[in-house]
């Protein structure tokens, strides 16, 4: 039967053949379990007895829920926090760095150091900088310096901010790679020529330098946002105690998924909500290349 | 080969032949499934040996599985008709295992429901539903007030508090700030998070006449004066100028403990281990103190053993025996030296040598007033409490509102869980 086919279809076949493998684990790896979390939305289902037929009550649940709209809010303001203070701080270093000769590969190191290292190892670090006296870093540098004690981690106001510092840091060696990487493919002529013409750093910067990164940006925006979206384990790390507290003022929803799923055993309303983080990345990452895409 | 591969052949041949003969004679083989804890699996291989060698026609095979798998691991085998014969599981699981069909009762006539209740430790009734018990523990734990000797003998304390009142006198004395009015050392710890929401739940409420629960657990019943007096008692720890401890005292209560910066800790049995190695460390344990009126009482929690509804016709039985085993007087004493829980029995655990030794001794008597909550949601019901104390720290939430605030929520746990 083969023997019969033209070229063109056994070349078809032969590229379906190779894409097989990618397709089947595909299919199993990803495609089926979303399915099915998709389809457990709809169940109850608490591990161990019968999946039962549940209707949209776990969805009904969740928008009745005061703790989800506390976190599905927190979850925004990790996002809306987080990428703009990210964003700006890596392109100034990387903008820098690019233009620094003396001990540049030595620098660049020390900022993608953290990118590198276990995020729950770091967490627990930052943890107990900010610990109240006599263990905290932060606060024993305060009574050093004889000015009162802040909260960090204890405070409904604070601790969010808190939570996210080192997760900003954490991500930025990467983003400032991305940034050099854009800053050097932008060609030398377009900088030489606006010297030429005497153009001022602020207008090369405004003019020639953000919109030829656009490309750049895009993808780091699109990229920490969904990361600041799925904040989960600087979250869980820094309050293991009491998990996304103080009153829940730190919990992201992958928390809350995580504690309905495998502390509460409720499977079905977790996967309702996992359906929601989906929806929620999916626009977010859509709207973010509508919107920054060219015009 | 090397030498311990040789070695290792022999082993298996001849365990295998064992195996074989073992066939011929018509053995049972029953698997039991446990989560993985040195300690415990270490007692587990000590008494399968020994109730091996007592019945020469079973063979108990372990499995034992990290903690976090555990639940998902039993959840697929059983109903597979794979996996344990006899299973452990902590005792808030059982309603989830009893109406998953993952457990059935255990016999009648040789658990006879009424026998069990008048040899075991009062808080084992959790397990019984009507005439049946549906599963039953080895050990026990329960709480206890530790308290570093150092600290005790530095500030003048000759002996460890006996009431509530006393608590907070030493606690003031063990107490140290800076000269910014912070805390560097602690007169006990306190965290809902860890511990506390049971000394709460079951010791400070019923110590200040309240019951914090009614209907089998079903309905929240600390919304009242004592559970009021029990909130105030609790927050005067830590809140107010002459607070005594702070509930962020250097992250968590047993690490403060442990580095010798509190005077005294309440937590269970099972941190008897972890206490012990510490270099530098003096400790003792004391009974929980007693209430206004004099009142006892305390917590405890376990984990029981079970029979699958895999287990049938011949494994049946030899899963019968093997569980008469696990709950006889000599595993329990086994599992005390072994793993330090406590015999789920007075007549091990009262026994004069063990109730009067000096660590094990308070917290084996605290089980005779002991009260087991059970819980629907453990995680969530503590979740409540922690919040009930946060609302009055970080939002100036009264206690009075607060109290009813953590009622009503704790009710909706329940509601919901009981499907009501």
């Amino acid at each position: 039967m083969y023997r019969n086919l033209t070229i063109k279809q056994k070349q078809i076949v032969w590229a379906w053949a190779f894409l097989a493998i990618p397709v089947v684990f595909y299919s199993v790896i990803r495609f089926y379990p979303t399915g099915n979390a998709i389809l457990i939305s709809f169940q109850n289902w608490n591990l161990l007895g019968d999946r039962t037929w549940a209707g949209l009550d776990n969805y009904i649940k969740l928008f009745n829920d005061p703790v989800f709209w506390k976190v599905f809010a927190n979850t925004f303001i990790y996002l809306l926090l987080g990428t703009p203070i990210s964003l700006v701080i890596s392109f100034v270093i990387a903008y820098h760095l690019d233009q620094l000769r003396f001990m540049h590969g030595f620098l660049r190191m020390l900022y993608f150091l953290p990118f590198m290292t276990s995020a729950v190892a770091m967490a627990w670090v930052w943890r107990w900088f900010y610990q109240p006296v006599p263990t905290g870093l932060f606060n024993n540098m305060l009574a050093n310096l004889g000015i009162g004690q802040i909260e960090f981690l204890n405070s409904t106001t604070n601790a969010l901010p808190a939570v996210l510092a080192p997760a900003v840091w954490a991500g930025l060696g990467f983003q400032i790679i991305i940034f050099m990487a854009g800053l050097r493919a932008i060609p030398k002529s377009y900088y030489e020529a606006a010297r030429i013409d005497g153009v001022g750093w602020w207008t090369i910067l405004w003019e020639i330098t953000l919109p030829l990164l656009k490309p750049t940006i895009v993808f780091i925006v699109v990229f920490s946002s969904i990361g600041f979206l799925r904040i989960f384990d600087h979250v869980f790390n820094m309050t293991t105690n009491n998990p996304g507290g103080p009153l829940n003022a730190t919990k992201p929803l992958v928390l809350m998924i995580y504690e309905s799923a495998f502390t509460k055993f409720d499977m079905g309303y977790a996967a309702a909500q996992t359906v929601v983080l989906f929806l929620v990345l999916l626009v977010v990452s859509l709207l973010q290349l509508r919107i920054l895409r060219d015009k | 080969m090397t030498f311990g591969a040789i070695r290792g052949l022999a082993l298996a041949s001849v365990t295998g032949i064992a195996g074989l003969l073992g066939s011929a004679a018509h053995a049972v083989e029953i698997e039991y499934w446990q989560y993985f804890y040195d300690a415990r699996v270490e007692a587990m291989n000590q008494l399968i040996e020994k109730f091996q060698a007592a019945n020469p026609d079973i063979t108990v095979k372990m499995s034992h599985f990290p903690y976090a798998d555990y639940r998902t691991k039993v959840a697929s085998a059983i109903p597979a008709g794979e996996g344990p014969d006899v299973v452990q599981l902590f005792y808030g699981w059982l309603n989830d295992y009893k109406e998953a069909q993952l457990i059935q009762p255990l016999p009648a006539d040789t658990f006879p429901a009424d026998k069990i209740d008048s040899e075991f430790f009062p808080m084992v009734s959790a397990m019984r539903d009507g005439d049946q018990y549906w599963a039953l523990p080895t050990a026990v734990r329960s709480l206890a007030l530790f308290y570093n000797e150092r600290l005790f003998d530095e500030a003048g304390i000759e002996s460890p508090p006996e009431t509530l009142d006393e608590l907070i006198e030493v606690a003031r004395k063990l107490t140290k700030k800076d000269g910014a009015g912070n805390l560097t050392q602690v007169g006990i710890t306190a965290g809902m998070t860890a511990q506390d929401h049971h000394w709460w739940r079951e010791g400070l409420v019923r110590q200040f006449g309240g019951d914090p629960y009614k209907d089998d657990y079903q309905t929240v019943n600390y919304d009242t004066e004592a559970g009021l007096a029990a909130l105030n008692y609790y927050t005067s720890l830590f809140m107010g100028d002459d607070a005594v401890t702070a509930t962020t005292f250097m992250d968590e209560p047993q690490a403060a403990f442990k580095a010798g910066r509190a005077g005294m800790h309440i937590d269970g049995s099972f941190r008897i281990g972890s206490l012990a190695d510490i270099r530098g460390l003096k400790w003792g344990v004391t009974e929980l103190p007693a209430g206004p009126d004099g009142t006892r009482s305390n917590y405890s929690s376990y984990w029981v053993n079970a029979i699958t509804t895999k287990a049938e016709g011949e494994k049946y039985d030899a899963a019968v025996k093997f569980m008469e085993y696990l709950t006889s007087d000599e595993a329990m004493q086994l599992w005390l030296e072994v793993v330090g829980e406590l015999p789920a029995k007075p007549s091990v655990g009262m026994t004069d040598k063990n109730a009067n030794d000096p660590v094990f001794g308070p917290f084996i008597r605290g089980l005779e007033y002991a009260h087991t909550t059970k819980f629907a949601d453990e995680s969530g019901q503590r979740q409540v409490l922690v919040e009930m104390v946060e609302r009055m720290q970080l939002q100036g939430v009264s206690a009075e509102e607060s109290l009813a605030t953590a009622a009503k929520a704790e009710q909706k746990l329940l509601d919901d869980y009981y499907g009501k």
